[in-house]
Formats: structure tokens, C-alpha cells, sequence
């Protein structure tokens, strides 16, 4: 299965080409792109998990996980903004690693895997809850910075226009990383895995190390998302950034995309977070509560059940169709 | 001491075989279909819905309407087979489990639009009421309800065991190409195993509706319950689902009693991720067939 590639110029182009529109656009946008570029992020980092087999329905572990140690060693260990949200994101990594390691461990596969990623999320939402060391359900807090004085690079926190170009370039780093990755022999054996298990296996595949390295790498990268999150919000909940609705959501934009594909993630969020929040908005000014949720559902159906492959495929075919046409005439 | 022990496990138990229920729902269209319902706790806050509506139209016991919730589910069960989740069953998980989700937000967008956020109780003189059997005191609503869950669930074995619908769903969770191969109408066996599996959700829903307020947002609270005692029981095993709800509810019991009430479902996550990797087809669930 050769998923289809947005070649590496055109990808470029168009991550400068946002960039570049940053700065010309008003704070609604800035901060509407940026919850789109949050989701594309995240979702390219559960497909990666996906590109092996592993559905992942506990993503909201990792970013969790690195919103809070982000936070918390920013705010009480007064560690660098920047070495803390490595750490974050190693920490993630790590719990990443030990899940897969018992799962791989145990031959733990299919539904049961998944299961056993909501188990363990749901585990750490608990226990964070009654954490006091993180504030429990109470919350934990970051102090409020002064926008006169502060540097964003130094302190990565600042306005919208900073957090619109951080998520901009996480995302656009983790397209290339994942591509380069996908490239490489260890891609090759995630695919492997994906197809057939059994059969990887007995070509010589290592399956235990195979999948420690990928939800490593991909539980890793949701952690920085959510050290980068949690920077942005200035206030961690268990339930805000550990709930089933948090993992929920971040692997709608990926399936909605189009799994598998690099570019499905970005696509998808871009279709998903403004339909999110323009609903939102309409429930509100109509004072129809539930409506929005209504019409997320209903859209999602519409594309699961007629657009099986996600959007991203369908654009690629509808182009070339376009293109052969106009070749032939 | 052991007499409020006694309490809190009869109370566990109580609520237990009302798990016991919304598990059995999940496991029966699993052992079928091999389809993970993730809508189920939006499909018990139906049933919850349901059961308050008909108690405040009728003014009826609650127990006695969760028959009543229980038949109106089987329809809507059937007709989302037929209608929807049908073309899902040969796509892939992932698929399989987007299909969930969207239908759970549709679901959840119903009941906020219909009934809003707050919580709808169904108050009656009965929920300060008890029996008390020598030193336990059962507490009457939920002594009505479970005795009502028990006496659906010994139904839907009857109907399993005896009737030739159930063989042929039971043939169907065997062996699905044998099932075909002796002629049996797959697609329909489907659609009714899907109605039974949400009515026993929409049932144990109008039981529960009386105990817990009805509201929008409990609906992944009962779908984890759900997948915990489902998977401790083991998947698609029918008494797992009664065994592992009974454990649940009074595991959960005891340790809101010896621990916090803030840490019970601690406990349960924790089973269940022993449960995952030390016997990932559950206490009572036979190894996959390959």
C-alpha cells in the first residue's frame, strides 16, 4: 500500500505560504488556525501510531502527559521553557514506550490494544485527579506573563500570532520527520506490521521494537503538542487534557483526512476544527444546545459511510482526473 | 462492622447485575458482529431518557417501563442495522469505530437538543424507602430494578437457548460461515442481534434512570463500565458479562467503602489493564479462534 504523498516542494510551499499569511491575518483566524494546526499536529502523530497497526484511543495520555510535565517543571522546578518542553515530551515518550513494551510483551493486539490504551489513559486522568502535587481536579495554573516584557522564544508563551506560527512549524517539522521515517526501512516494517502481523513476523520483522519505536516516536511528539498546549492555555484539567473526549477528538481529522497518508491529517483538520467551531458558534446564537454536536455527528457519518478512504485520496483522484482529462484533449 | 459490609456488597451487587446488562448488550453484538460498540453508553442515557419520559407521561412504577424501553430500542437497534451499520461490518476497525463515535454525538446532539444539559430525576416516595432482610437494608428502587434486570436477562437466555432465532444467533457467533453454509439468513440474524444488544442497553437505561438522573454526559462513563466488565468477562462471553458486572459493581462498592469514593474506578482500570495483558480474552472468554 503506497499511501499518496504530497511531494516535499509543494508541502513546503504551502507551510511558507501560511506562515507568510500569518502576520496579514486578524487574531479570529490566527487563533482559529492555530486550533486547526493543534489538530493536524496531533493527528499526524496518531497516524503514525496508526501506519503500524496500533489504533491508538488514548492519545490524550500522551499529550497529557507532556502538558503537565511542560507545565509543571516551567512552574515549580523553574526549569528553561524549551528544556521543559523536551522533557515533556521524553516523559511522554516513555510512557509510550512502557504501555507498548507490556502490550508487545503480553501479545496484546487489535481491539484489545486499543482497549488497553482508553485503560490506561482513564488510569492517569484518575490518578492526575487526585494528584495534589498537579492540583488535582482542581487544576493546575500557569502564572500570567506581562505581554510588555516578555519574550516569546525565551518563554514560549505570547499572543496568538506566536502560538499560530509554534503550531505552524510543530506541524510542518512532524510532516517531514514522519515522511523521512515512512521513508526509511523502519517505515517498512510499521507497514509490515499494519498489513500482516504474522506474515512480518516470520520475514525476520522485529515487531517488539518495530512498535516500542513507533508510539515512542509518536507518543513523543503528542507530548510536545501538549507541552505546547498547556502553554498556550495557561491552565491544565485531567479531564481537559486526559478525557476520552481529548483522545476522541484527535483522531477524527486523521480518519476524516484519510488514513494512512501524510497529507490526511492537515487536510482533515482543516475540514473539521472551523465546522467545529462555526457550529459552535450557530448553537449558541440560536440557543440550540446540542446542535453542533448533532451536526458533527451527522457530517462524520456522511464521510465514513460515502468517502471510505477519507477526503485526502479523493482530492488526489478528482486532480488527476482533471489532469488526464486535460492531457487527452 | 460486618453488618455495614453486608450493606455495601448487596448494594454492589444490586447495581452489579444492572452492569451486568449494559454488559451483556456490548458482548452479545461483539460475539456476533465482532463490532465494538462505542455508542452503548449513549444508548443507555436512551433508555434512561426514555424510562423518565414514559414515568412522568404514565406516572407508572419505573421498573415496570423498562420492558416498554427495552421493546422501543429492539426497533431503533434493528433499524440502524439495517440502515447504517450494515455496510460497516466487513471495514476496518478504525472505520468501524468512527461509525460509533459519529452516531454517539448524534445521539448525544438528540438528547441536548430534546432535554438540554441538567440532569432530569425521576422522584418518587419509593427512593427513600428500604426493605430491610434481618441486619441489610435493600434500598427499594434499586431492589425493583435489579430483580427487572434479572428477570430480562433470564428471558434473553431463554430466548437464546430455545427459540430459533436465538439458535441461529448462537450458530452465528459460533460460526460465521457455517451459519451461512446451513442457510441461515446472516443479515437478519445481524439486525435482530443488533435490536437485542441495544435494548438491553435501553433497559438496563430505564432501570438505571431512577438512580442516576438522567443526563446527556453520563454516556461514557456507562461505555467504559461497559468495555471493563466486558473485557474482565471476557469478550462476547455471555457469562462473563454477568459474572464481570457483578464484580464491578461490588468491587466498585467496597472500595468507595475502604478507600475513597474519588478512587473507586481506579481500582476497576487497574483490574482491567491486569485483565488486558495477563488474560486478554477475559476470565471467562475461550483464546480466538485463528
Amino acid at each position: 500500500m503506497r499511501p499518496p504523498a504530497l511531494s516535499r516542494w509543494p508541502a513546503l510551499a504551502f507551510f511558507a505560504a501560511m506562515a507568510a499569511a500569518g502576520p496579514l491575518m486578524d487574531s479570529f483566524w490566527q487563533s482559529l488556525l492555530t486550533l486547526v494546526f493543534f489538530y493536524a499536529y496531533m493527528g499526524l502523530s496518531w497516524n503514525l501510531m496508526m501506519s503500524a497497526g496500533l489504533l491508538s484511543l488514548g492519545h490524550a495520555l500522551f499529550l497529557g502527559v507532556g502538558a503537565y510535565a511542560t507545565a509543571v517543571l516551567i512552574a515549580t522546578a523553574g526549569l528553561d521553557p524549551w528544556l521543559s518542553l523536551a522533557a515533556g515530551g521524553f516523559l511522554a515518550a516513555m510512557v509510550g514506550s512502557a504501555l507498548t513494551w507490556l502490550g508487545a510483551r503480553f501479545s496484546v493486539r487489535g481491539v484489545h490494544f486499543a482497549l488497553l490504551t482508553i485503560a490506561f489513559a482513564e488510569l492517569f486522568r484518575v490518578l492526575f485527579d487526585n494528584w495534589e502535587l498537579v492540583g488535582g481536579t482542581g487544576g493546575f495554573f500557569l502564572k500570567a506573563i506581562n505581554p510588555e516584557t516578555n519574550r516569546p522564544l525565551a518563554t514560549l508563551r505570547g499572543g496568538t500570532l506566536f502560538f499560530y506560527l509554534a503550531f505552524l512549524s510543530a506541524t510542518a517539522g512532524a510532516y517531514f520527520i514522519i515522511g523521512r521515517l515512512m521513508a526509511s526501512r523502519w517505515g517498512y516494517r510499521w507497514r509490515g506490521l499494519h498489513a500482516d502481523e504474522d506474515a512480518a513476523r516470520a520475514l525476520g520483522v522485529p515487531a517488539l521494537q518495530s512498535k516500542v519505536l513507533v508510539v515512542a516516536i509518536s507518543a513523543g511528539l503528542a507530548g510536545v503538542g501538549g507541552g505546547l498546549f498547556g502553554l498556550m492555555q495557561g491552565s491544565l484539567f485531567p479531564d481537559s487534557v486526559m478525557g476520552v473526549r481529548v483522545s476522541i477528538d484527535i483522531l477524527i481529522a486523521p480518519i476524516i483526512g484519510g488514513l494512512g497518508s501524510l497529507f490526511g491529517p492537515i487536510i482533515g483538520a482543516f475540514f473539521v476544527v472551523p465546522l467545529m467551531e462555526f457550529s459552535n458558534v450557530l448553537a449558541q446564537r440560536i440557543g440550540f444546545f446540542g446542535l453542533n454536536t448533532l451536526i458533527n455527528g451527522m457530517l462524520i457519518l456522511a464521510v465514513i459511510t460515502f468517502l471510505p478512504d477519507g477526503l485526502w485520496p479523493r482530492l488526489i483522484a478528482l486532480a488527476r482526473f482533471r489532469s488526464s482529462a486535460q492531457c487527452s484533449k | 462492622m460486618t453488618t455495614l459490609y453486608l450493606n455495601v456488597i448487596s448494594g454492589g451487587i444490586l447495581i452489579g447485575v444492572i452492569y451486568a446488562l449494559i454488559a451483556l448488550g456490548l458482548t452479545i453484538i461483539f460475539g456476533v458482529m465482532r463490532l465494538v460498540n462505542f455508542a452503548h453508553g449513549e444508548m443507555v442515557v436512551i433508555g434512561m431518557y426514555a424510562g423518565y419520559a414514559l414515568w412522568s407521561a404514565t406516572g407508572l412504577p419505573p421498573w415496570t417501563l423498562a420492558p416498554v424501553a427495552a421493546l422501543l430500542l429492539f426497533a431503533m437497534g434493528y433499524l440502524l442495522q439495517k440502515a447504517i451499520i450494515n455496510a460497516f461490518i466487513d471495514r476496518p476497525q478504525h472505520a468501524q469505530f468512527i461509525l460509533f463515535i459519529a452516531l454517539a454525538l448524534i445521539i448525544t446532539g438528540l438528547h441536548l437538543l430534546f432535554f438540554g444539559p441538567d440532569p432530569r430525576p425521576i422522584q418518587i416516595v419509593e427512593s427513600m424507602q428500604s426493605y430491610a432482610i434481618g441486619p441489610i437494608r435493600l434500598d427499594v428502587m434499586r431492589t425493583q430494578a435489579a430483580l427487572m434486570a434479572i428477570g430480562l436477562i433470564g428471558l434473553l437466555m431463554l430466548f437464546l437457548k430455545y427459540s430459533t432465532i436465538g439458535a441461529s444467533i448462537r450458530a452465528a457467533a459460533d460460526n460465521l460461515i457455517g451459519a451461512q453454509v446451513i442457510g441461515i439468513r446472516v443479515r437478519r440474524v445481524y439486525a435482530v442481534t443488533a435490536g437485542i444488544g441495544i435494548a438491553c442497553a435501553g433497559a438496563a437505561g430505564a432501570l438505571i434512570a431512577p438512580l442516576f438522573d438522567a443526563q446527556p454526559f453520563l454516556a461514557t462513563d456507562f461505555t467504559l463500565i461497559g468495555f471493563i466488565i466486558v473485557i474482565v468477562g471476557g469478550l462476547g462471553s455471555l457469562m462473563g458479562a454477568l459474572v464481570g458486572g457483578v464484580m464491578i459493581g461490588v468491587a466498585e462498592a467496597l472500595a468507595a467503602l475502604t478507600v475513597s469514593p474519588a478512587l473507586k474506578t481506579i481500582f476497576s482500570y487497574a483490574l482491567l489493564v491486569l485483565v488486558l495483558l495477563l488474560r486478554p480474552n477475559g476470565i471467562f472468554g475461550e483464546p480466538e479462534r485463528s
